[in-house]
C-alpha cells in the first residue's frame, strides 16, 4: 500500500494532488498514517506503532485504518499499480 | 507514558468557494454535563439511550414566559398542555409553578386529577370527549371547550340530569394570515359559525359561556398571527357583552409558540428565526388592550404553551453503535437512538453534540437510528465530529412531544431521568421490560 509519489503532504495536514488539482485536509491521526505509508511501512508495522502511542487496541485500530485506506482509494491517492 | 486519546483517521476533500450554509458553523462544542451531572455517569447509571429532563430549565422557561405576559397584561394564567409531555413529574413541576392543566382526552383528564389539579382548573379541549368524560368534567366544574355542535348537544343532555350548569367555552378557528389555516377544530370565525355557536349557548341558558378559545397552530413563526387571533377573540367577547350583557371571563390563545429547534428544510437555524416569548406576549397583549373591551373589566388571558416551555428542558443521550461507509464513500454513523424515541426528527433538524471534547475535524455524516427500517434517520448529511463506536452524544431540545409520541417499536423505551434543582437525578419513568409488554398480551388457548 503506497501513496502516489507526486502527492504532497504539508506539516499541517494539508494534502495536494497535482494531477487533479484537488486538495484535502487530514486530522492528526490521518496525517501520521499517511507519513508511515510514505515510508513504506506495512499495515502491521503501522498498527503496532500507532497503538503504542494512542489509547486504542490493535483490532479497533485496524478497523479505522482500513476504513481510512478505503477513503484514500476513493480519492485516488493510492498508488495501486505498483501493488503486488 | 500516558497514551494519547485516539481519534479515528480522517481525510476530507476541500471544496473551494463552498462554505457551509451557516458560515462554517459547526457543532463540535461538546455537551459534557446536564445540570452538573456528567453525561457518562448518567449513562453508566441509567443505561443508554436515556432521556434527561432538567427541572431547572422547566422552571426558568416558565418564569420567563410568565414574566413576559404579566408585565404586559394584568390577568394571566398558564395551563400546561398535557399532550406535549404528560409524565407526572413534569406536569407537577408546572403545577407547582402555578400552571393549570390543559387536556384533550379522558386519559389526560384523569392524569391531571391524579396530579392534584382542581377540577375547576382543568381545561378540557379536543374533538373526542365521551359522555363519561363530559359527566366527570361537568361534575368537577372543569372548563369544557366545545369543539362541535354534537358535543354541545351532549353537554346539554347531560346537564339536564345532573342539575349542574356546565362551564363552557367554544374553540374558534380563524384566518390569521397563516397557511395552512387550521379549520378542523372548533367553529369558524369568518363564516359566522362561531357566532352561531355562541348564540345557541346563550339562548339555551343550560350552559355558562365563560371563555373563548383558539389554538391557531403549532410552531408559529409569525407573532403577528397572534395579534390577529387575539383581536378576533376580543371582538367576539365585546360582541357578546354588547348583545347579552355578559362578560366573558377569559380568552384562551392556546399554544403554538415555537421553540428554538430548526424545522427541516429551513435555511436559517431556529435560534435566528424564532420570535422571543416577549414578541408573542407583545402581540397578544396589545391586541386585547387595544380592543374595544372595557379596560376595567378585562378577561383573564390563558395560554396553553407546550413546546416553547418544555423543549429546551429535555435531552436525549445515546451511544454510537457503529460507523460505516455508504456506497458513495459517505460516512454513516449508527446510534442507539432511533425515530421510535425521537418522533420529532420528522419535523426538526435536531442538534446532536458529542459528549466529550473532539478535534475540530468534521465529516459529512448521516446519523441513523438502530432500527432495521429504512426511515430510521436522525440527521442527514450533517457536518459531524469523528465519533467512534462507544462514544456518547447528546441530542438537545427534545422535551416536547417525544415522551408522549414515542413508540414501543422493535425495542423497549428507556429510562427517563429528572435532574432536580439541586442536581440530584431521579428516574421518573422506568425503562420498559419484557414482563410489562407480555402482561398486555393474551394467547388464545389453541395457540398455547
Ligand atoms: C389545544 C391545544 N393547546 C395547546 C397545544 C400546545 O401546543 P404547542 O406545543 O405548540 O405550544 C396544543 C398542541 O397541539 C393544542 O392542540
Amino acid at each position: 500500500m503506497q501513496i502516489k509519489k507526486n502527492i504532497a503532504v504539508s506539516e499541517t495536514g494539508f494534502v495536494f494532488n497535482p494531477t487533479t488539482g484537488d486538495s484535502y485536509s487530514l486530522n492528526q491521526v490521518g496525517q501520521e498514517i499517511l507519513g508511515h505509508l510514505g515510508e513504506n511501512r506495512s499495515p502491521a508495522e503501522i498498527t503496532s506503532l500507532m497503538t503504542s502511542t494512542y489509547d486504542i487496541d490493535p483490532p479497533s485500530f485496524e478497523k479505522y485504518f482500513f476504513d481510512f485506506i478505503s477513503m484514500l482509494r476513493q480519492f485516488e491517492l493510492l498508488d495501486e499499480e505498483n501493488e503486488n | 507514558m500516558e497514551k494519547r486519546p485516539f481519534e479515528r483517521p480522517f481525510i476530507k476533500k476541500l471544496q473551494a468557494g463552498m462554505p457551509s450554509k451557516f458560515g462554517m458553523k459547526t457543532q463540535a462544542e461538546p455537551i459534557t454535563h446536564i445540570d452538573e451531572n456528567a453525561v457518562p455517569e448518567l449513562l453508566a447509571k441509567h443505561g443508554s439511550p436515556l432521556y434527561v429532563i432538567s427541572e431547572n430549565t422547566i422552571r426558568e422557561k416558565y418564569k420567563k414566559a410568565r414574566h413576559a405576559f404579566t408585565t404586559r397584561y394584568p390577568k394571566v394564567q398558564f395551563a400546561w398542555s398535557y399532550k406535549t409531555n404528560y409524565l407526572d413529574a413534569v406536569c407537577r413541576v408546572f403545577h407547582q409553578e402555578g400552571s393549570w392543566a390543559e387536556v384533550v382526552s379522558g386519559f389526560e383528564y384523569d392524569k391531571a386529577i391524579n396530579n392534584g389539579v382542581k377540577g375547576s382548573q382543568i381545561i378540557f379541549n379536543g374533538p373526542d370527549k365521551t359522555d363519561e368524560d363530559l359527566k366527570k368534567a361537568i361534575e368537577n366544574d372543569s372548563l369544557i371547550h366545545i369543539d362541535h355542535f354534537d358535543e354541545m348537544y351532549s353537554i346539554i343532555a347531560i346537564s339536564e340530569n345532573s342539575g349542574k350548569r356546565p362551564k363552557v367555552a367554544i374553540r374558534v378557528n380563524m384566518d390569521t394570515g397563516i397557511y395552512p389555516m387550521w379549520d378542523r377544530f372548533g367553529f369558524n370565525y369568518e363564516n359566522g359559525d362561531a357566532w352561531d355557536a355562541i348564540n345557541r349557548i346563550m339562548i339555551s341558558e343550560k350552559m355558562e359561556l365563560v371563555g373563548l378559545h383558539t389554538h391557531i397552530g403549532t410552531y408559529m413563526l409569525a407573532s403577528n398571527a397572534y395579534k390577529v387571533a387575539a383581536g378576533k377573540l376580543a371582538d367576539l367577547a365585546f360582541g357578546i357583552e354588547r348583545k347579552y350583557g355578559v362578560n366573558i371571563k377569559y380568552l384562551d390563545l392556546g399554544g403554538g409558540f415555537a421553540s428554538q429547534n430548526t424545522l427541516k428544510g429551513a435555511y436559517y437555524p431556529g435560534s435566528d428565526t424564532v420570535p422571543s416569548v416577549d414578541e408573542y406576549a407583545d402581540a397578544i397583549s396589545s391586541a386585547i388592550l387595544n380592543s374595544e373591551l372595557n379596560p376595567k373589566n378585562l378577561p383573564t388571558l390563558i395560554l396553553e404553551s407546550g413546546r416553547a416551555l418544555i423543549d429546551d428542558a429535555g435531552y436525549l443521550l445515546g451511544t454510537v453503535i457503529a460507523n460505516k461507509r455508504l456506497s458513495n464513500g459517505n460516512r454513516a454513523t449508527i446510534v442507539d437512538v432511533g425515530i421510535n424515541l425521537l418522533f420529532t426528527s420528522f419535523w426538526y433538524e435536531h442538534e446532536v453534540y458529542p459528549a466529550a471534547a473532539v478535534s475540530e475535524h468534521m465529516e459529512e455524516t448521516t446519523i441513523y437510528g438502530p432500527l432495521c427500517m429504512n426511515i430510521d434517520v436522525i440527521r442527514e448529511a450533517i457536518q459531524f465530529p469523528l465519533l467512534k463506536k462507544g462514544d456518547q452524544f447528546v441530542i438537545k431540545r427534545i422535551g416536547a412531544y417525544n415522551m408522549t409520541q414515542w413508540m414501543q417499536f422493535i425495542t423497549l423505551r428507556p429510562n427517563v431521568v429528572l435532574i432536580d434543582t439541586k442536581g440530584n437525578d431521579h428516574v421518573i419513568r422506568k425503562q420498559e421490560n419484557m414482563e410489562l409488554i407480555r402482561q398486555q398480551e393474551v394467547i388464545p388457548d389453541h395457540l398455547k
